[in-house]
């Protein structure tokens, strides 16, 4: 279902869906765009390309406790996490969701996940590509699922994708501004919004056939060079919106008997990532863990799922201080040689 | 509250893959110096009489405040009701859960894991090698294939460890020695007791006593350390077991056991979900099942 609003009535939208739950939205603060909780679409910023953490965080907090235990056992702590709705959010960061959604809710689904996206209303927004903007060529520049509303801004006024029965009950609150008359010149300023948008982007990577370049570069001493400059800081995992490990530990409370179970980011970059009891590491070098990294979200995701598992947000791009990233790393391989 | 009208399994409803339930350890004795035996039931009965679970497969256990870890199950589900498992003390976890005594309770879920493929075993010879505390997982399937023995071929189960004293349910194997219905053969690399009445040297001297192989119509399923499978699975092969028949189960750092955690991927795989068991065709294809440099160089 897509609909029509006059780009003015965003903000009494916005301001009719904080009844559901919480708002929270893209804002500048010294420079940085993260989401934050805002009162209004005036503390907003909707033309930042990225925010420094991706969306994944309000589904999958960097820690969070799942159990307490005591001498009887373990319980389950769940329903305690607030509604929310978010809005914003732009395609390649709904697509890293629906990459999330497949893990986590398919075999053995989550239920710390499960109720997080149960309670987090996603309302995309379309969005200009950067320089660091990737996503056409990771086939994540539009997004068709995964949302509860998407807005694209056709400069005139906004079309708006009903994605869920939730979006839909959004809707319901203020049904007088939204229209379902769509014409002709709606057709005609969206294909042109897409070719506009089309021709915005200027990195220049081409993904294509890199299973095969990956596979053929295995041994290549490529990794050993990008290894050489890695500083195995994570922080590439951290801002990666289809990164999803995580470790647990238990946290001691009350004299040993009594305590949490607590889950936060991992990350594979790290060194005990791989570690096992007795001390043997099954990727002990920085080369091996870059490479898996990269294996994963460039090789073997794409042989399972028929899409790499990179969403092509630039955040890669923006995040690593030693220039290590989807772009330079694939273009390394396929040219044997690591850029300066 | 009111029941409903159709019977839900409880476990359906109320669906937390990473809540363990409680055991209670009702034996536990020294293997070896550093690896103890345990044997655990669920707390509840009902949680006993359903637990079922293949061999080859393993079980996240919890000592509340220490952790979690993956062990892999040495008991057989032919003989239900409870769990054994192998524990060794390397680590923080694993010197309090060696403490633990009987009647003390841990955190256990699973079972995880793909197990071996019992279904396509059934009817073939059986041929288990057992390295150090490779041991642990093959007993499961070693007392399964024995519990169910006429629904196999011919048996043999190959043994090595460092010395007399670290090998793992010494005893047991030695026993079974006497039993007609299997080849039973044991080495250790050094006997330091002068008592060990049985072969020495490495494991895979073990396959010059082990006589006529019907390869095409043998399974055979190795655990040890990462060494050992670069010498025992090339031997396999040249003895003409078809790769797919040549059966391996690893060992990897796991945090969930439920393909969430991320520290056990291999390539596209998890070990927790699509392994342990893996075929000797998936570590020629896949390169970083058993280590860095095992399988760049083999080409067959």
């Amino acid at each position: 279902m897509i609909l029509k609003m006059k780009k003015e009535d965003l903000s009494t939208f916005l301001d009719s869906v904080k009844e559901w739950g919480e708002l929270r939205g893209p804002t500048k603060k010294e420079g940085r765009v993260t989401y934050s909780r805002v009162d209004s679409l005036s503390q907003m910023d909707l033309k930042a390309a990225r925010t420094i953490i991706p969306p994944k965080k309000f589904l999958y907090p960097p820690r969070f406790t799942m159990f307490d235990y005591d001498q009887d056992g373990y319980t389950e702590r769940l329903g305690d996490v607030p509604k929310r709705v978010l809005f914003g959010i732009h395609p390649c960061d709904i697509h890293g969701i629906l990459i999330m959604d497949k893990l986590f809710l398919e075999t053995y689904k989550d239920p710390y996940y499960a109720e997080r996206r149960e309670k987090t209303l996603l309302l995309g927004h379309s969005c200009i590509p950067d320089d660091k903007c990737m996503c056409i060529a990771t086939n994540t520049d539009f997004v068709a699922e995964g949302f509860d509303l998407f807005f694209s801004d056709l400069k005139m006024f906004y079309l708006v994708w009903v994605g869920s029965t939730k979006g839909h009950d959004l809707i319901r609150l203020k049904p007088e501004l939204f229209s379902r008359e769509l014409d002709k010149n709606d057709i005609l300023n969206y294909t042109e919004y897409r070719k506009w948008k089309n021709s915005q982007f200027k990195t220049k990577i081409d993904l294509t056939g890199m299973p095969d370049i990956f596979e053929l570069g295995y041994g290549s001493p490529v990794w050993d060079q990008l290894g050489d400059k890695c500083l195995s800081c994570g922080q590439c995992t951290m801002v990666c919106p289809t990164c999803n490990c995580y470790n647990v530990v238990d946290e001691v409370e009350l004299g040993a008997l009594e305590g949490t179970r607590d889950r936060f980011w991992d990350s594979c970059m790290f060194r005990e990532y791989s570690l096992v009891a007795g001390g043997h590491n099954f990727r002990d070098k920085r080369s091996d863990r870059l490479r898996l990294w990269y294996t994963h979200k460039l090789q073997a995701f794409i042989g399972e799922f028929g899409k790499p598992a990179c969403v092509g947000c630039g955040r890669c791009v923006e995040t690593c201080p030693v220039e290590i990233n989807v772009v330079t790393v694939s273009t390394a391989l396929k040219e044997q040689e690591v850029g300066k | 509250m009111k029941k409903l009208c159709v019977v839900l399994d409880e476990r359906e409803v109320q669906d937390n893959p990473y809540r363990p339930d409680m055991w209670r350890i009702v034996r536990r004795y020294p293997l070896t110096n550093d690896v103890n035996f345990y044997q655990a039931r669920p707390v509840e009965m009902e949680e006993a009489l359903k637990f079922n679970y293949k061999p080859g497969q393993f079980v996240m256990v919890s000592i509340p405040g220490e952790g979690e870890a993956p062990f892999s199950i040495s008991s057989t589900p032919s003989r239900p009701g409870m769990l054994e498992f192998c524990i060794r003390k390397t680590g923080s976890l694993t010197e309090t859960l060696f403490e633990v005594k009987e009647n003390h309770t841990l955190g256990v879920r699973g079972p995880y894991g793909n197990g071996f493929p019992m279904d396509k075993m059934v009817g073939k010879d059986i041929m288990i090698i057992a390295g150090g505390l490779g041991a642990a997982p093959l007993r499961s399937l070693l007392l399964y294939v024995l519990d169910n023995r006429d629904q196999f071929g011919k048996l043999t189960y190959l043994h090595g460890a460092r010395t007399p004293g670290e090998m793992l349910f010494r005893e047991e194997f030695i026993q079974l020695k006497e039993r007609e219905d299997l080849n039973c053969l044991l080495t250790v690399d050094k006997d330091d007791t002068d008592k060990w009445q049985f072969r020495q040297g490495v494991v895979t001297e073990l396959f010059k006593h082990v006589g006529p192989i019907d390869s095409k119509n043998t399974f055979a399923v190795v655990c040890g350390p990462p060494v050992m499978y670069r010498f025992v699975m090339p031997h396999l092969v040249r003895l003409g077991l078809p790769k797919h028949q040549i059966l391996m189960t690893l060992e990897r750092r796991m945090k969930c056991g439920v393909g969430k955690c991320g520290h056990c991927a291999i390539e596209y795989l998890y070990t927790c979900i699509d392994g342990p068991v893996f075929t000797y065709w998936d570590v020629l294809h896949m390169k970083e099942i058993i280590g860095r440099g095992v399988s760049d160089k083999t080409v067959a």
